[in-house]
C-alpha cells in the first residue's frame, strides 16, 4: 500500500506529529507501527525520535522513502519482542563497517532474542571483489527466497579477456531470507556453493547443489555492485569467519577458506529416530571411533503416529556483538522490501 | 576421514581399481530405431539395416553383428552389397555414397568406412542432375552404375569411387535408337531401376520413371531393345534365365516382358492388376521366383485396393492358387527373398521372405505349408507394447531356466521350425559366463522374459496378466477373424502392437525370485500379482484381497482411474507363471515399489499413499501403513498418473502424426522435403533460442519442506533379517523409504515353517528416521558384520552365498537422491555419509549393489554401489566407506527416458533404452563383458571378366552335398583358413599370385 504526500522540508516538526500524520494518512489511528526510511546509501534506518526524524528529512533528495510496518506483524513469537522497547531497524549497515553513525541507535537487547540469519565469512582470504555469504535457513519459516539464472561474465584468462558462462542471481523474493539480509543482490555472479566452484556446472546442477545445502548455504558471489565491498582493516582481518558459531549447538567446524565441504557441516544432519510405539527419546548418536567427524543429531520426542517432524525452531543462539561480519535480524520478520512496497513520501 | 585428508591416492588401490572397473558400451539389443534401408548379400549371407540416424547394422548368424555409423548422421536411403565381396555401398539422403568393408583385425572382423563420395554435376547444373535414384553394383565388382533424377547413368569405379566420365549413359544416347514417335526427352527423366542381366553381365536393364524400359548393351554402348510401359514404373526384376523380366507400376499392376534379340520393341506378355479392378496403390517392388514344379512365386510389396485397403502395409505372395497378403502393423521399409544363390542352379527355389517393417523384422518360411513366420533370434521388437519397466536377474539356476524355456516353447508352436536363414559369419565370442534374464514390463500388461546372457537378446517367454482382469476387449475377439473368402487374403504378421486396450494394465514393478520361481508384478492401477511357475496348463481361482492404504485418513477423494475389475470364478492359465494371489491397493494408484521375500512368503508393495505387507502363504494382509501427508492433496487426487498419461498420449499422437507424414511422403521426394523440414526446424530452433535469451530460465532456490507434494510416495521397500530392536536378537524386518526422506522400519514375526499356516505373521513399527535434507529415499540396504550386503532370500539356502555375519554389528545404508548415509544398528546413529548433490550437483537416479571381480585374479571380488545420476554419469562408490571410486559419462543428461530405463545387473553390467525399441548394454566390470566378436571370411576371388564362371561350379559342387554337412564343412574350413592366414594382406597377396598364375 503506497501513500505519497508532501512535507515542508524547512519545518519538519516533531516525530510524534509525524507519527500521527502517518497514522492519519494510512487511516490506521490506533495501530502501532514501526517507521523506517532509506538513507542515501540505500540503508534502511529507523525513525523513532526527533533526531533521526530530522536527519531523515534533511537527507530527502527530494523523495524520502518511508516504510511503515505493523508492530504486531513484526512480533515474531519465537523471539522475545517484549524486550524490544524501541522501534528500530537495521539492515545492511554491516556492509560498511566504517559507517558507524547509526550504530548508537541500535539497541541490542538480550542475546537470546537474536539468531544469525546470515554472515559474511572468510573476508581475509577472499579477494575484495568477492563476498562469501552464509545463510542460516534452519529455525525459520522464511523461505530462502531467491532465483538463479544462466548468464555470461568476462574473465581474465591467459588469452586475454574471455566471455564465459556463469550463474547469476536473477531475483530476490520480497521478504525472503536472501533479500532480507541485503548481502545478495540481483545480478550477483555465483562463484561457489559451499566451497565448490560452479564453473562448468549447469544451472540445474547448481540449483541442486544449493537446495542440497539449503540448511546451511554458503554462496560466494561477485557482487554486481562493487561499491559495498568489505574494506579490509585491522578489525576485520583479525577475525575470519565468525565467532558466534561456536555456540551453535550442532555445528563444529567453521568454514575455513576453501577447505570446506564434504565432512564439515553436520548442522544439517539432524536425524530423528523414532522407536516403536511408546514415545522414547533416542540418545544422541555418539561418533564412533571410525568416524571422527562429529555428527550432531537433534532427537526429539514425538508420537509414533506422527509422520512428519518439524525441525527445531527454538535454536536460539548466543550473540557476540563483536563480530562485524555477522548480521542479525531483529524480530521484524515481515520487513518490507526497499524497492517494492514501501510508502513513498514526497517532500 | 578427516576433512583435511583429501581422497587418498593409494597406489595399491589405484592399481586394483584398474583391475576391477572398466566402462564399455558393448552391444545394442533390440530393433533399430527408425530403420530406413535394407540390404542383403546372398554371398555373405549377411543382412544390413540402415537407419534414419545414419547407422548401419549388419546381422548374420546369431551373435554375428556389426555396427557402423555415418558421420553425417543422415538417413540411409539404400544399401547394396558388392557382389561376392565383403563390401557394401550406402546411399544417404544427402546424396553421398559410402563404401564400407569388413576387415579382419586382431582375429575378428570389423566394419569400417573406406571412402565416401558425392556425385558432382557440371557447374551450373541443377542438383537433380546428380541426385542418385538407383544404384547397381556390377557383378564385375569394378564399377557401380548410378541412375539419377536427370536420367543420366553415371559409372563409378570401385573401390576408388571415381567417376568414369566417358562411360556415362546419357538419355540422348539411349534415345538414339528409339523411334521418336514413342519417346521424347521426357521419357528418360529419372532412372527408377537398374538391373543387370542374370546371365550376361554386359547387358543392363534401365527403367525410367515414366515407363520406358531399355536393355542396354555395355560393350557396344547402345540400346538393344526397348519396352514401352504405359504406366509409371516402380521397379524391375529379371527372371532367372534372363528370358523375361517383370516390371511393377504405380497403378498397382505388374507386367511381364519377353527378352529376345530379334525384336527391337517388345510387347508385354501379360499385364495384371492383382487386386483390381478398382484403383490400386503402387507395387513398389516385385520378385519373380522360379521353382522346380513350374509354378513361380510372385512376391510384391503394395498393390492394395486404394479405397478400402489403401492404409495397409502389405507384402503379397502368389504361388499358383495360393495367395496371401502379409499384413504388417507398421510401414514396410523393404524386403528381400532368400533363394538359391548358386548361379548354376536352374531354379530360384525361394526359401524365405525377409521383410523389414518400420517397427519389426518379419521372416516368412516359404517352404513350409501355410507359410509360417520364423522366430528371429535377434532384432526383437522390444517395444511391441511400450516398455514400462525392466528387471534383471543374474545367474539363473539351470532348472528355472529350462522351465521358462519350456513354457515359452509352448507359446511358439505356430512358428516355423526352419533354421534361421540369415546365417553368415561365425560367432567366435566365448560362451556367456552365466544365464541372465532380463524381464521387461509392458503397457499392455505383459511381462517378457529375455535371454540376456549373450549378444542376442532373445525372447524366451511372454507372460500376460490380462486374463486375471475383465477388460473391454475380450482377448478372444481378435482370434480367427479371417474368413475363408476374404479378399484381399490379408494375414496379420508380426508382434508390434503399440495400442494398449487399457493403460491400467501396465506393469510398473517386477520382482522374480530365481530360487523359488515366485514372481511378483505390480501395475498402474495398484494391482499386485504373486505368481508361481507351473509346467502345466491349469485352471484355478485367483485369491483376491484389497489393501486400503488410506485406512485412518478421512475425507479424501481419489480422482484418478478406477481399480481393475477382476474375473469371477476359475481362470484358465497356460503353462508358465500363473497368478495365485491378487492384491489391489485402494486408492488404485500406481504401484511405486515392490519387494518379495520368497522364504518368508511375504510381498510388500507401496504407492503414493502408503505401503502394505501381504502374506501370500496364508493369503492375508499383514498390515498397511499410510504415509500420506495430510496436506498433500495432489497425491490424493491422483493427478500424477493423469498428468503422466496425458503427456504420454500427447507424445504418442504427435509421434503418430509424424510417422504418417513420413510414410506418406514419396521416397525420392524425401531428400528435398527433408532438407526443407530441416531448414524450417533450424529456423524454429533459432527462434526458440532467441526467445530463451530474452527470458532466461530461472531456478528457484528453496529448501524442501514437509509440506511438499508426494512426500508420502513410497520409493523403496526392503526385507532384511537384522538387529532392529536389540543387538542380541535379530529378526525379520521390512524397511520403506519415501519421497519425503522418511525411512520406516517394521519388525516382523514370521512363524517357523512348521507352524507357518497356523500362526499369523505379525508386524510392529520399530523405527522411523527422518532425513533432514528430505530428499527422496531411493535405496535401503543392510550390511552384515563383515560389511557385506545381506544375501537375497534363499540364496544361502541354495548354498550360493555365505551366510551373513550375525556376530558383528549390522549397519544400515540409506541412499537418498542426494546423499549416502550409513547408520549403526540397532541403535540408529549416523556413522558415515557422502553428500553427492552438495558436492557435485548431481542426484541419484538408480543405485544397485554390484559385485566386481578382478580380471587378474579369480579369488578377489568386492561389492560396490553402482550409481546412475541425473546427469547420466555412472559412479562406483565403495562399500562400506562410501568413497567414490570412478566415474564414467554414460547417457546424455537430456535423455531422461534413457536414464529412467537403466537397470544394473548384479555383476556390474547394465542396460538402458536408447530408443523405444533398443537397449544399450554396458559393462562396468573388467571381468563380465558381453560383446559381439565374430568373423566374416573373405570370399574366394573369381576372375573378373566373367561372372561366376569358376566359383559358380565350385559353389555348386559344395552345395550339392547335404545342406547341414556343407554348412559345417564351410565353417570349419574357413576357421582353418583363418587360423593359418590370420593376416588379410597376406591372404590377398597369395590370392593375387594364384590369379596371376592362372
Amino acid at each position: 500500500e503506497f501513500r505519497r504526500f508532501s512535507l515542508e522540508r524547512s519545518k519538519p516538526g516533531k516525530f510524534e506529529e509525524f507519527y500521527g500524520l502517518l497514522q492519519h494518512v494510512h487511516k490506521i489511528p490506533n495501530v502501532d507501527v514501526l517507521v523506517g526510511y532509506t538513507d542515501i546509501h540505500g540503508d534502511l534506518l529507523p525513525i523513532n525520535n526527533d533526531d533521526n526524524y530530522h536527519k531523515a528529512v534533511s537527507t530527502a533528495n527530494p523523495l524520502l522513502r518511508i516504510f511503515i510496518q505493523r508492530k504486531e506483524d513484526a512480533d515474531y513469537s519465537a523471539f522475545g519482542t517484549d524486550t524490544m522497547t524501541r522501534k528500530k531497524n537495521v539492515l545492511s549497515n554491516v556492509l560498511r563497517p566504517d559507517n558507524h553513525k547509526k550504530k548508537p541507535h541500535i539497541v541490542i537487547s538480550m542475546p537470546q532474542d537474536f539468531r544469525p540469519v546470515s554472515s559474511i565469512i572468510d573476508v581475509d582470504i577472499l579477494p575484495e571483489t568477492h563476498r562469501r555469504v552464509r545463510l542460516y535457513k534452519y529455525g525459520t519459516d522464511k523461505p530462502l527466497g531467491f532465483y538463479i539464472r544462466d548468464g555470461s561474465s568476462v574473465r581474465v584468462t591467459p588469452h586475454g579477456l574471455e566471455k564465459v558462462p556463469g550463474i547469476f542471481i536473477s531475483r530476490l523474493v520480497p521478504g525472503g531470507l536472501a533479500q532480507s539480509t541485503g548481502l545478495l543482490a540481483v545480478n550477483d555472479e555465483v562463484l561457489e556453493v559451499n566451497g565448490i566452484e560452479v564453473s562448468g556446472k549447469s544451472l540445474d546442477q547448481v540449483t541442486d547443489m544449493m537446495i542440497a545445502n539449503s540448511r546451511n548455504l554458503i554462496i560466494t558471489v561477485r557482487p554486481a555492485n562493487q561499491r559495498n565491498n568489505v574494506v579490509r582493516n585491522s578489525r576485520t582481518s583479525g577475525s575470519s569467519g565468525q565467532s558466534t558459531e561456536s555456540s551453535l549447538p550442532s555445528s563444529t567446524p567453521n568454514i575455513l577458506g576453501s577447505v570446506l565441504q564434504g565432512e564439515e557441516e553436520s548442522d544439517d544432519e539432524d536425524i530423528i529416530i523414532e522407536d516403536s510405539g511408546e514415545p522414547q527419546q533416542i540418545p544422541k548418536a555418539a561418533p564412533t571411533s571410525e568416524s571422527i567427524e562429529s555428527l550432531s543429531q537433534i532427537e526429539l520426542l514425538h508420537e509414533s503416529t506422527q509422520n512428519g517432524f518439524l525441525p527445531s525452531s527454538e535454536m536460539n543462539l548466543n550473540h557476540s556483538a563483536g563480530s562485524i561480519s555477522m548480521e542479525y535480524e531483529v524480530p521484524e520478520q515481515g520487513q518490507k522490501s526497499l524497492e517494492e512496497d514501501g510508502t513513498i513520501i514526497t517532500l | 576421514m578427516r576433512r583435511f585428508l583429501r581422497p587418498g591416492h593409494d597406489p595399491v588401490r589405484e592399481r586394483l581399481k584398474r583391475d576391477l572397473f572398466q566402462f564399455n558400451k558393448t552391444v545394442e539389443h533390440g530393433f533399430p530405431h527408425q530403420p530406413s534401408a535394407l540390404g542383403y548379400s546372398p554371398f555373405l549371407r549377411l543382412m544390413a539395416i540402415g537407419t534414419r540416424s545414419g547407422a548401419i547394422k549388419l546381422y548374420g548368424a546369431p551373435g554375428v553383428e556389426f555396427m557402423g555409423l555415418h558421420e553425417e548422421n543422415n538417413t540411409v536411403m539404400q544399401i547394396h552389397f558388392i557382389p561376392d565381396q565383403c563390401q557394401l555401398v550406402t546411399l544417404l539422403d544427402d546424396n553421398s555414397l559410402h563404401l564400407w568393408s569388413l576387415r579382419q583385425h586382431g582375429g575378428a572382423s570389423e566394419l569400417r568406412e573406406e571412402h565416401h563420395f558425392t556425385l558432382k554435376g557440371p557447374p551450373g547444373s541443377p542438383p537433380s542432375a546428380t541426385q542418385v535414384t538407383a544404384v547397381l553394383p556390377h557383378s564385375s565388382r569394378e564399377v557401380l552404375y548410378l541412375g539419377t533424377e536427370s536420367g543420366n547413368i553415371f559409372v563409378v569405379e570401385l573401390p576408388s569411387l571415381r567417376v568414369l566420365e566417358d562411360r556415362t549413359i546419357s538419355p540422348e544416347a539411349v534415345l538414339q535408337r528409339i523411334p521418336e514417335d514413342n519417346c521424347n526427352r521426357r521419357s528418360c527423366e529419372l532412372v527408377e531401376a537398374l538391373q543387370e542381366h542374370p546371365k550376361n553381365p554386359d547387358q543392363i536393364l534401365i527403367g525410367y520413371s515414366r515407363g520406358l524400359i531399355v536393355l542396354w548393351d555395355l560393350q557396344n554402348n547402345k540400346a538393344t531393345q526397348h519396352f514401352l510401359g504405359s504406366q509409371q514404373l516402380e521397379n524391375l526384376y529379371w527372371q532367372r534365365d534372363g528370358s523375361k523380366f517383370i516390371s511393377c507400376h504405380y497403378d498397382g499392376s505388374y507386367t511381364q516382358w519377353p527378352v529376345s534379340s530379334d525384336n527391337r520393341q517388345s510387347e508385354p506378355l501379360e499385364n495384371t492388376v492383382p487386386y483390381g479392378p478398382f484403383p490400386c496403390k503402387a507395387i513398389s517392388k516385385i520378385y519373380w521366383q522360379t521353382t522346380k514344379n513350374g509354378l513361380p512365386y510372385i512376391i510384391f510389396q503394395g498393390g492394395m485396393p486404394r479405397a478400402s485397403y489403401g492404409d495397409r502395409h502389405s507384402i503379397s505372395v502368389i504361388h499358383g492358387s495360393q495367395q496371401t497378403a502379409f499384413d504388417f502393423t507398421s510401414r514396410v521399409i523393404d524386403f528381400f527373398i532368400i533363394f538359391s544363390s548358386d548361379p548354376a542352379a536352374e531354379f530360384d527355389d525361394p526359401s524365405a521372405l525377409v521383410a523389414l517393417a518400420e517397427e519389426e523384422l518379419v521372416v516368412i518360411d516359404l517352404k513350409s505349408a501355410g507359410w509360417p513366420a520364423v522366430h528371429p533370434p535377434y532384432l526383437a521388437s522390444l517395444h511391441c507394447s511400450a516398455i514400462t519397466c525392466s528387471h534383471h536377474v543374474s545367474n539363473i539356476p539351470l532348472k528355472l531356466w529350462e522351465r521358462i524355456i519350456s513354457a515359452g516353447s509352448k507359446q511358439n508352436i505356430h512358428y516355423s521350425s526352419m533354421p534361421w536363414p540369415i546365417d553368415g559369419g561365425t560367432n567366435i565370442a566365448p560362451d556367456p559366463p552365466q544365464r541372465d534374464l532380463l524381464l521387461t514390463g509392458h503397457e499392455d500388461g505383459t511381462v517378457r522374459f529375455w535371454d540376456a546372457s549373450g549378444v542376442c537378446l532373445h525372447l524366451l517367454y511372454k507372460l500376460s496378466t490380462v486374463r486375471v482382469f475383465l477388460t473391454d476387449a475380450d482377448p478372444n475377439d481378435n482370434m480367427n477373424t479371417l474368413g475363408e473368402d476374404e479378399w484381399p487374403p490379408l494375414r496379420k504378421v508380426g508382434t508390434f502392437d503399440p495400442y494398449s486396450d487399457d493403460p491400467r494394465l501396465g506393469i510398473q514393478k517386477i520382482y522374480l525370485c530365481k530360487y523359488s520361481g515366485y514372481l511378483a508384478v505390480a501395475g498402474t492401477a495398484g494391482q499386485v500379482l504373486v505368481m508361481e511357475l507351473n509346467d502345466e496348463d491349469a485352471e484355478h481361482v485367483v485369491d483376491h484381497a484389497e489393501a486400503d492404504l488410506l485406512q485412518d485418513q478421512e475425507g479424501y477423494r481419489w480422482k484418478g482411474h478406477e481399480k481393475l475389475k477382476t474375473r469371477d470364478g476359475p481362470v484358465r492359465f497356460e503353462a508358465g507363471f500363473q497368478p495365485f494371489v491378487l492384491v489391489q491397493c485402494q486408492p488404485p494408484a500406481v504401484v511405486t515399489s515392490l519387494a518379495l521375500h520368497s522364504e518368508w512368503k511375504l510381498v510388500a508393495f507401496g504407492t503414493s499413499h502408503g505401503f502394505g505387507l501381504f502374506d501370500h502363504q496364508q493369503k492375508r494382509l499383514v498390515f498397511v501403513k499410510c504415509t500420506l501427508h495430510p496436506s498433500d492433496q495432489l497425491a490424493l487426487e491422483g493427478p500424477l498418473s493423469r498428468v503422466k498419461s496425458l503427456k504420454k498420449s500427447l507424445r504418442q499422437s504427435f509421434r503418430r502424426i509424424r510417422r504418417s507424414r513420413v510414410s506418406s511422403r514419396k521416397r525420392r521426394g524425401a531428400a528435398g522435403n527433408a532438407s526443407e523440414v530441416q531448414e524450417a526446424n533450424a529456423k524454429f530452433d533459432q527462434d526458440a533460442l532467441q526467445e530463451m535469451e530474452l527470458a532466461p530460465v530461472q531456478r528457484k532456490i528453496e529448501a524442501r519442506s514437509a509440506e511438499d507434494s508426494f512426500t508420502g510416495f513410497v520409493r523403496t521397500l526392503y526385507f532384511a533379517d537384522t538387529f532392529l530392536r536389540d543387538s542380541s536378537r535379530h529378526c525379520p524386518s521390512l524397511w520403506a523409504g519415501t519421497n519425503g526422506g522418511t525411512v520406516y522400519a517394521f519388525c516382523l514375526r514370521v512363524p517357523p515353517a512348521e507352524r507357518r499356516m497356523d500362526e499369523p505373521v505379525r508386524a510392529e513399527q520399530a523405527k522411523e528416521i527422518q532425513l533432514m535434507h528430505r530428499a527422496p529415499v531411493v535405496g535401503i540396504l543392510v550390511l552384515d558384520g563383515r560389511s557385506t550386503p545381506l544375501p537375497e532370500p534363499l540364496e544361502v539356502a541354495h548354498d550360493l552365498s555365505k551366510s551373513p555375519d550375525m556376530q558383528g554389528s549390522h549397519q544400515l545404508l540409506v541412499v537418498s537422491e542426494e546423499q549416502f548415509k550409513v547408520f549403526t544398528l540397532p541403535k540408529v546413529s549416523s556413522k558415515l555419509k557422502l553428500k553427492l548433490t552438495a558436492l557435485e550437483g548431481c542426484r541419484v537416479r538408480k543405485v544397485t549393489v554390484a559385485n566386481f571381480g578382478s580380471c587378474k585374479t579369480d579369488d578377489y571380488s568386492e561389492n560396490d554401489l553402482a550409481v546412475l545420476t541425473n546427469l547420466g554419469d555412472i559412479q562406483i562408490i565403495s562399500l562400506p566407506f562410501l568413497k567414490l571410486q570412478i566415474r564414467y559419462p554414460c547417457i546424455r543428461k537430456e535423455d531422461v527416458s534413457g536414464i529412467a530405463s537403466c537397470v544394473f545387473t548384479k555383476y556390474g553390467q547394465g542396460f538402458y533404452l536408447i530408443s523405444p525399441s533398443e537397449f544399450e548394454r554396458f559393462s562396468l566390470s573388467t571381468k563380465w563383458l558381453v560383446e559381439p566378436r565374430c568373423i566374416v571370411d573373405m570370399p574366394e576371388v573369381t576372375s573378373n571378366n566373367h561372372v561366376h564362371s569358376k566359383s559358380g561350379t565350385e559353389n555348386a559342387a559344395r552345395k550339392s552335398s547335404s545342406d547341414d554337412f556343407g554348412e559345417d564343412e564351410r565353417k570349419s574350413g574357413r576357421l582353418m583358413e583363418h587360423a593359418l592366414l590370420n593376416d588379410e594382406k597376406v591372404l590377398k597377396e597369395i590370392q593375387s599370385t594364384l590369379e596371376g598364375g592362372r
